[in-house]
């Protein structure tokens, strides 16, 4: 499957050469839904004008990026849209030898189930065949290249791209099994936004099944294997955050980035929840509002991991997916991360209920975000209440996929431990419903 | 959520939709067209109402009295403009000058793509000439733009003439908070985009322009002046800006306020108010300027010279002085009473018109009051080659089902023209949604014209017929039809030869419009409402 994968590489590198060098670059650049201040590029210009000055990056209160990214372009920034370009190659690779592994190994318990005969007689149909399973790695690079939100956030250079590659990365590592690299992979993912601190418990709960440690919390393996993991985490993590201490001489950039992400400060409109709550409001309630809108980012975790602890790379999919609208400053880069996941679990297109609406809603809010804009900042004639109804919207129908598609997971595995036909007791037909 | 879980209540409400699916279309269709109809009809209209901005207009003196100064200025201007061939550069710096005025000069380039015929003109240069009236008292931060165009031949020279009689005036005034700038603006629109470029640096169009030597803070709102009689029987207030935007609606009561109290004519689309609403001719009046509205703000162009100010969000009006036969004429004096010291008295309560933007609605038609504008039109053979090329790719698009029929998947089964229906019927939503929140009327013309028929083609109808319909309810046959209406509600009806010739000529403009001033309506028509329309030519020829 090289020669496809070639080939797709080769087609979104062009489309993205080709709006580098078109004007619709300037344009796309300064788009408030493709970039926001933690990853715009034009913010990262400004770190760098200020470290060439030999002042801290931080002053100013312009940059918001750590200082590895700073020293990455600092050498790199001449061949910015390169660099842009292979992130996101390597983002589709990653996904692509991940999914495959993850086929594979889904396939492998899936014969072993079947020799042991645990699945009812009639829900044959919906066990999955390698012809079926063959394209998915293919459709999945597909679909994170050729998304037109992956492209615009390439071309605008937002760093969204770059923290995508190590999240993807991180995700390969784990499904390959190599813990080391993969504690590693997710504290550097973590050093650059926090959100990705999430996916911790998947990540756990994946080793445990590989290495078919028992997920209890009596016993003493299951504590020192998440003992051992954490232990390499935590300490890549402070290793890191000592590097860049020594890189840049000062301890500056803790407040500027996570103190950032944490406090939310600016308000600028995009396509998440915050700004316009946190603009309505009154100073004496922020606190307050601030810690309930990042504990929800947090808290989600628990319950899903509860329930989805033999399922963790779909629990890795939905972390992704949960943590996207609930973050301060969202983009659609982020999104089109999780979108990739899609082809992966294409064999629960039959029970997935509104597909259909969600993506009508989710085009008519792509196409509605800058007219509204325009509408708002240039023409005048309307105001921020229209634009945060599109912002709720689109929410709204990320919430709706993502509930569908675990409303659908969780269903086929009912059936596939109880049979495709439910009957109530009393004989009739009996239908599934997620409360 | 129980409609989007529960199964059961879900099929309801499915099965409710497919059932009554037509019905309920045909429902919405009639619906929409007759509550748009409706915005004509008199308990629904908002009459001019008071707001803040209006009491202004009551704590306003008018004490203008040099409008025969005006008049004499006008003929100064005439003559000095024919002994220079063009604009009077040297004559107005001096004029102005001469009126404690800073005057610069900018002077602009651009070469059209093509010639074009309306205006003979093909290479445009020319210059600017603008005066800024420093406020005596505060800082310098927002400015007023008083702008009449200098125009060829002998329109529009009672309009410098009393833009310069204002000037003088002014002057002697010391109440004055913010600066004022009077420009005199050379061919029209171009000379405006290049003056408005300058001030803002911005150079979205590609002309060629000097930088403005002189500049005078932030402008808040602006007045294009066109008056090319000596004497005025009514005033016309033109709102419709590039794009179909339009000024702040307290703007233009006011200056209806300022008319009533002066006792002077008002018109709108060159209509006067009628007082017998409840009568069907009143309703159709009323009806009529509303679809003359609608029709220029549909066509996206600048009908003032103020229509490229609402781009860079400052509230501006034009006022055109028209001369019709009737029996009650006003004189210089009056006028000059009335459009300038409505001017101070204007341009003293544009400032609260601006601050009110919440209560003032920058969305809205006015079904109130006719317009006399001719449209001389020569055909020459650069520009209808363009024209005819443009046209030309539209027809050969009639014949890509053919082409293309061999290499879509799906071919010749029932569920690939659904799905391509179903598509473009999305793409169809979202786009005339897209457009009818930028610019409402032109939304509203294209739903009307291509929603029936979308909405019902399936490749099981009789081909001719259907194929006659979607080519006679084509966007292209919609800019003719309205042509054609646009000339019968402005009372001078056209032949079918002679309504071609203006349809022709429509197209170039609005090429033109696109590559001058940057208005939208093009593009939208050729590369997104004519691939949508492709589309269900397609799906008609789906065999």
């Amino acid at each position: 499957m090289a020669a496809p994968l070639t080939l797709l590489l080769i087609v979104a590198v062009t489309i993205r050469a080709v709006l580098f060098r078109s004007s619709l670059a300037e344009l796309i650049v300064e788009r408030v839904e493709v970039v926001s201040p933690l990853n715009a590029w034009k913010r990262v210009v400004e770190g760098l004008a200020l470290l060439d000055l030999g002042v801290s990056p931080y002053s100013g209160d312009v940059f918001h990026e750590t200082p590895l990214m700073i020293y990455l372009f600092h050498f790199m920034v001449d061949y910015a849209e390169i660099v842009f370009m292979i992130a996101d190659g390597i983002t589709a690779v990653a996904l692509y030898l991940s999914i495959q592994t993850y086929n594979k190994n889904v396939f492998r318990k899936q014969k072993y189930a079947l020799e042991s005969d645990r699945y009812p007689a009639d829900c044959l149909e919906l066990l999955r065949s390698p012809k079926e399973m063959f394209y998915i790695p293919l459709k999945v690079a597909m679909f994170y290249l050729l998304n037109p939100f992956t492209i615009l956030s390439c071309v605008a250079k937002s760093t969204c791209g770059l923290n995508n590659a190590i999240i993807a990365l991180f995700i390969l590592c784990t499904l390959k099994g190599s813990a080391l690299l993969s504690g590693i992979l997710l504290a550097l993912a973590t050093y650059q936004s926090i959100y990705p601190l999430t996916l911790f418990a998947p990540a756990l709960l994946f080793f445990l099944q590989r290495l078919y440690i028992p997920v209890n919390l009596r016993r003493s393996s299951f504590w020192f294997f998440t003992l051992q993991y954490a232990f390499i985490y935590v300490g890549s993590l402070v290793v890191i955050t000592g590097l860049s201490f020594f890189l840049l001489g000062s301890w500056d950039f803790i407040p500027s980035v996570y103190g950032f992400i944490f406090s939310v400060p600016d308000l600028t409109p995009n396509i998440g929840l915050f700004w316009y709550f946190f603009a309505e409001m009154f100073e004496h309630f922020r606190l307050f509002f601030i810690c309930v809108f990042q504990i929800n980012v947090f808290f989600y975790t628990i319950p899903l991991s509860i329930k989805l602890k033999e399922h963790p790379v779909f629990l890795i999919f939905m972390q992704i997916a949960n943590n996207l609208e609930d973050r301060p400053y969202p983009t659609v880069g982020d999104v089109a991360l999780y979108m990739a996941f899609l082809p992966a679990w294409s064999h629960l297109y039959r029970f997935l209920r509104n597909i259909f609406l969600v993506s009508c809603v989710l085009l008519a809010c792509s196409a509605l975000f800058p007219v509204l804009w325009h509408l708002w900042i240039y023409a005048g004639s309307a105001n921020s209440n229209f634009y945060y109804a599109i912002t709720l919207l689109f929410n709204f129908g990320q919430i709706l996929l993502v509930s569908d598609y675990f409303y659908a997971y969780l269903r086929r595995e009912h059936h596939l431990t109880h049979g495709l036909y439910l009957k109530k007791k009393d004989g009739t037909e009996a239908t599934l419903v997620l409360k | 959520m129980g409609l989007l879980s529960d199964p059961n209540r879900r099929k309801a409400l499915t099965n409710l939709l497919t059932r009554l699916n037509t019905p309920i279309c045909i429902v919405c269709y009639l619906a929409a067209i007759v509550w748009f109809m409706g915005l004509a009809f008199e308990p629904f209209t908002l009459r001019t109402y008071m707001s803040e901005n209006a009491m202004g207009s009551t704590m306003v003196e008018e004490r203008f009295s040099s409008g025969e100064r005006a008049l004499s200025l006008a003929k100064e201007f005439d003559a000095h403009k024919r002994k220079a061939g063009g604009m009077p550069v040297e004559w107005l710096v001096k004029a102005m000058q001469a009126r404690g005025l800073e005057v610069f000069t900018q002077s602009f380039s651009r070469k059209l793509p093509f010639p074009d015929e309306n205006k003979e003109r093909y290479m445009v240069g020319g210059r600017n000439v603008y005066g800024i009236l420093r406020a005596a008292r505060a800082p310098r931060t927002e400015a007023l733009v008083i702008t009449a165009p200098c125009s060829p031949g002998n329109s529009n020279n009672q309009a410098v003439g009393l833009l310069l009689a204002l000037a003088q005036y002014f002057r002697n005034q010391i109440y004055w908070a913010k600066d004022i700038i009077f420009l005199v603006n050379e061919h029209d629109l171009i000379g405006m985009q290049a003056w408005l470029e300058g001030y803002h640096h911005t150079n979205i169009t590609g002309m060629e322009y000097s930088p403005l030597q002189g500049r005078a803070g932030s402008i808040q709102a602006a007045l294009a002046l066109e008056l090319s009689g000596d004497v005025i029987t009514s005033l016309d207030l033109i709102l419709e800006g590039l794009n179909g935007q339009l000024p702040n609606l307290d703007l233009t009561n006011l200056f209806y306020a300022f008319c009533q109290k002066l006792g002077a004519l008002c018109t709108i689309q060159g209509k006067l108010q009628r007082n017998d609403w409840d009568t069907a001719e009143g309703y159709t009046h009323a009806a009529q300027t509303m679809m003359l509205m609608v029709l220029k703000q549909a066509c996206g162009r600048s009908w003032g010279d103020h229509g490229l100010f609402l781009r860079y969000h400052i509230e501006a009006a034009s006022i055109r002085g028209i001369n019709s036969f009737r029996h009650y004429k006003t004189d210089a004096t009056t006028i000059g009473r009335l459009v300038f010291p409505s001017s101070p008295g204007m341009l003293t309560v544009l400032t609260p018109v601006v601050i009110s933007h919440l209560t003032g609605v920058a969305l809205y038609l006015l079904p109130v009051h006719l317009q006399e504008m001719a449209v001389e039109h020569f055909p020459v053979s650069e520009t209808e080659a363009v024209v005819l090329t443009a046209i030309a790719i539209y027809t050969a698009g009639l014949a890509l089902p053919h082409n293309t029929q061999r290499l879509l998947s799906g071919e010749g089964t029932e569920q690939g023209w659904k799905v391509l229906k179903l598509t473009a019927l999305l793409y169809l939503a979202v786009l005339l949604g897209c457009t009818a929140l930028i610019n409402f009327s032109l939304g509203f013309i294209l739903a009307v014209t291509l929603v029936p028929i979308t909405a019902s083609i399936t490749p099981h109808m009789p081909k001719a017929l259907c194929a006659l319909a979607m080519v006679l309810l084509s966007p292209a046959f919609t800019i003719l039809y309205c042509v054609f209406i646009y000339q019968e509600l402005i009372e001078a009806p056209v032949s079918v030869g002679e309504g071609w010739m203006l349809f022709l000529s429509v197209i170039s403009q609005g090429i033109l419009d696109h590559a001058l001033y940057g208005s939208l309506v093009y593009p939208l028509l050729a590369l997104f409402i004519y691939p949508c329309w492709l589309m269900f030519w397609n799906i008609l020829f789906w065999n």
